[in-house]
């Protein structure tokens, strides 16, 4: 019980601490590998908390896939890579802080007197139930957010594609 | 184990990625933040879940749902970015004033 207590506080110092990287660096390729950091301590605290099948879909969509979107977005608004003291907004560094620590304080306040119970960790999950459950119980929002896929990937591409094949066609 | 360090972890979570749209110039950084706030609600929904135990896993489903959507959601955002940088030719949010007056 006691490992498993160290455990967690080194997993979630070790996210903070690379969700930190992510906000503050000067670099915007070290920002993106923090993330992927901060995303694989996610997956190993679900993987913690006995949701092993969450902590995969982590590490397969974000680690896998949105990472290197955010790689080719980076590339091809050609950022300037390597240090860059102009990524940041100098004047609004002082608002940004009061906002976001009065917001950790409030979340913290009403987290602390609200929740005091323990993990569950007598009884776990299986990937097996999961399924079962997705496919049973929640099919019809699993089949929404499939089309919302759909529609976000059909809206991605008509968006970012030149003009040139519509021009084309005109002509004809 | 007790729920309250994952949730002051998650609400930390949470405030650094506010401060990273507040203080960002890049839009890819921005959403890059947004990321940050989406899995800090992730770590809160497998917290809850952990400590409920429902026959029903809603916490790990709707976890399932939010990193679908911030899929889509990252998609059509760097779509926008590239139009974007593609008429205007920057990605900084301060140059993007049209709609100011």
């Amino acid at each position: 019980m006691e490992a498993l207590d160290i455990i967690s506080y080194f997993l979630l110092l070790g996210l903070l601490l690379a969700a930190v990287k992510v906000v503050t660096t000067s670099n915007v390729i070290h920002a993106a590998i923090s993330l992927v950091f901060t995303l694989a301590l996610t997956a190993g605290t679900f993987l913690l908390l006995s949701a092993e099948f969450v902590a995969l879909v982590i590490v397969l969509v974000y680690i896998g896939a949105v990472i290197v979107l955010f790689l080719f977005g980076i590339m091809i608004t050609r950022a300037p890579l390597g240090q860059n003291a102009e990524l940041d907004n100098e004047k609004n560094k002082g608002l940004a802080l009061g906002v976001s620590l009065s917001i950790f304080g409030i979340f913290s306040y009403v987290m602390l007197n609200t929740f005091d119970s323990q993990i569950n960790t007598t009884s776990g999950t299986s990937t097996e139930l999961l399924g079962e459950i997705l496919l049973s119980r929640f099919v019809f929002p699993f089949e929404v957010v499939s089309f919302v896929l759909l529609a976000a990937l059909i809206g991605g591409i008509t968006l970012a594609r030149q003009d040139n094949a519509l021009m084309d066609e005109n002509q004809i | 184990m007790s729920v309250q360090p994952f949730l002051i972890a998650a609400a930390g979570l949470f405030s650094i990625g506010i401060y990273g749209i507040l203080v960002r110039r890049n839009v890819v950084m921005v959403l890059l933040s947004i990321e940050l706030i989406l899995n800090a609600v992730n770590i809160n929904f497998v917290v809850f879940d952990a400590m409920l135990r429902d026959a029903m896993l809603q916490g790990q489903i709707f976890t399932i749902f939010i990193i679908t959507i911030a899929a889509a959601e990252v998609g059509i955002g760097l779509a926008i970015v590239l139009m974007l940088f593609r008429n205007r030719k920057t990605a900084n949010i301060n140059e993007f004033d049209l709609m100011k007056w």
